[in-house]
């Protein structure tokens, strides 16, 4: 009785929240940057787990994000002193991922609205957390959206509109691209079904990116133990040095 | 061929690392230079930031000069106690660049202090190189000019703290050296370069000492030098990229060898004029980034890390 009630009040995208789920895998949990990494295809496919038939109403839109880890960033602005081009201003972003995708079934601002992309955290703009601007620094927006243009010029802020592919209000499956100067971390990655506009169901997975082998091993020598990789680095290049002179004069006589 | 740097965290050609060090190491072959000043702004152009390319240009002169000074012991062309000397100055000025080049990060200021000095360096030098190889041609064309006089005495005779040294037949106060060694320190901390360009200059008409010891000593002092001022930036800003290096040095000793057999075969003052331009070129190019309006004004780097 009270379920009838609710479906008769509320909204119909209210009444699906209970009946819809979603199902998903990745092509890959793992991702290891080797020596020779140049970026990967990751695929997110899923399903929507019903009881029920597909509810009428608005069609159901499905929203997937990819989300590298975050850390605080120094984004500086040049101007011009003395004839040249310098750093003279700087606003400290205290939260931006360090890689984050959006891909969706049809036009972002028609699928989500912004009470909505708010309270979840969707879109780009909402990712980044700006609030200690310095004072003086009237127009701190502008340093903000440089850093998302920045990002977006290297391939590591993005949003496809329309690459989510939905069948039947069922199956959907889309390709994220992670180039190749990725960070290593944990990326996050979310699916969000919608209806009208708002959310319904979510799921959420974290993908494990990893440098394996050598550079990992270098990574954790320059960062773990700096002085051992500093000699080894000069070890490395007095070796090649002496190789190569004694190589080469073995060649000349020989 | 991609490959994925660790330290720098970019994807670059492989191949395109190599050549790089493959045209630098001729260049150092036949012109006997060490090619630190041309690799560091290359690095540059291709996306490196500008701290890994420093730190990891001054591991590349390390390899470099460890190949060179061999030949030069063999020789009995370095004058070890001259280098020495050198060197006091060298490891001083070398730990006031780092400090400086970590403070200037923490400022956001590096990459425009290591784009000013090599604009103002590689101007310096290529106008230098420029002027000496039109001269050393029109000698050519001339005829031999009179020898330079030996045994001046200059200025630098007169300061206190004299010392002997009996290699480069000096006796010398020791005032001058361990400056020309801090300001070559200095250099080789924020611009990864091994200053041989400064040095040998500075040996031949500051210290009067005779040409035929100068570029194994300076060699000499080169790879400590840089071999401390790697060591350092891998210890205090892990900013030493390895990969990178590696690739580096491989091509560097390859084209070096190439280089030495290619300068016995050609007339070198032509092909000096074409080094002097494409330095002149590469200033420019730096230069001409740092005058004209960028095409984002803006930057982002990770805060606590250069």
């Amino acid at each position: 009785m009270i379920r009838v009630l609710a479906l008769l009040l509320l909204l119909p995208a209210a009444a699906a929240r209970a009946g819809e789920e979603v199902v998903a895998g990745l092509s890959q949990s793992k991702i290891a940057i080797t020596a020779n990494f140049d970026g990967s295809d990751l695929l997110i496919y899923g399903a929507v787990k019903r009881e029920e038939p597909v509810p009428g109403g608005p069609p159901l839109e499905v929203i997937v994000t990819v989300e590298g880890p975050s850390t605080p960033i120094m984004v500086r602005r040049k101007s011009r002193t003395f004839g040249i081009w310098v750093n003279t201003t700087g606003v400290e972003v205290d939260r931006a991922p360090s890689f984050y995708a959006v891909a969706t079934t049809g036009p972002l601002a028609e699928i989500l609205s912004q009470t909505e992309d708010l309270r979840q955290k969707i879109s780009v703009p909402q990712m980044i957390r700006s609030v200690g601007a310095p004072q003086e620094i009237a127009d701190s927006p502008a340093f903000t959206e440089a850093l998302i243009r920045i990002r977006e010029a290297n391939g590591l802020y993005s949003l496809h509109e329309g690459t989510v592919g939905l069948e039947e209000a069922t199956l959907f499956r889309t390709d994220i691209d992670l180039p190749a100067n990725l960070v290593e971390g944990d990326y996050r990655t979310r699916i969000f079904l919608l209806r009208n506009k708002a959310v319904i169901a979510q799921h959420e997975t974290l993908i494990d990116v990893r440098k394996v082998g050598l550079e990992r091993w270098l990574y954790d020598l320059a960062y773990g133990q700096p002085m051992i990789y500093g000699i080894l680095a000069l070890v490395v290049a007095a070796l090649a040095g002496w190789t190569a002179s004694a190589a080469f004069r073995f060649l000349r006589n020989g | 061929m991609q490959i994925y740097l660790p330290i720098a965290e970019v994807s670059v050609n492989a191949f395109l690392l190599f050549g790089l060090g493959g045209l630098v190491g001729m260049l150092s072959g036949l012109f006997g230079v060490g090619g630190g000043f041309l690799i560091t702004p290359l690095l540059f152009f291709i996306g490196i930031p500008p701290t890994v390319a420093v730190a990891t240009g001054a591991n590349q002169v390390v390899a470099s000069s460890v190949s060179g000074v061999l030949a030069h012991i063999k020789r009995r062309t370095v004058d070890f106690r001259m280098g020495a000397v050198l060197l006091a100055g060298g490891l001083l000025g070398s730990a006031l660049g780092i400090w400086g080049f970590n403070l200037l990060s923490r400022l956001g200021q590096i990459d425009l202090v290591v784009q000013l000095s090599y604009v103002i360096f590689l101007g310096l030098i290529g106008l230098l190189m420029l002027q000496e190889s039109l001269r050393a041609l029109r000698r050519a064309r001339r005829g031999p000019a009179a020898p330079i006089k030996r045994h001046q005495h200059l200025w630098v005779h007169k300061l206190p703290l004299k010392m002997k040294f009996r290699t480069s037949g000096l006796y010398i106060s020791v005032a001058p050296p361990i400056l020309v060694g801090v300001l070559v320190g200095v250099l080789a901390a924020i611009m990864g370069v091994g200053g041989g360009f400064i040095m040998v200059p500075a040996m031949i008409y500051l210290l009067g000492m005779p040409t035929k010891v100068v570029i194994g000593t300076s060699l000499f002092q080169i790879i400590f030098v840089t071999g401390f001022t790697t060591f350092m930036h891998a210890w205090t800003n892990q900013s030493v990229d390895l990969m990178l290096a590696m690739l580096l040095i491989v091509g560097g000793v390859v084209g070096a060898q190439i280089g030495t057999r290619i300068g016995a075969k050609l007339r070198a003052e032509q092909l000096r004029i074409l080094l002097a331009l494409l330095v002149l070129a590469v200033c420019l190019k730096l230069g001409i980034d740092l005058l004209v309006q960028p095409n984002e004004l803006y930057s982002i780097s990770g805060v606590g890390r250069a």
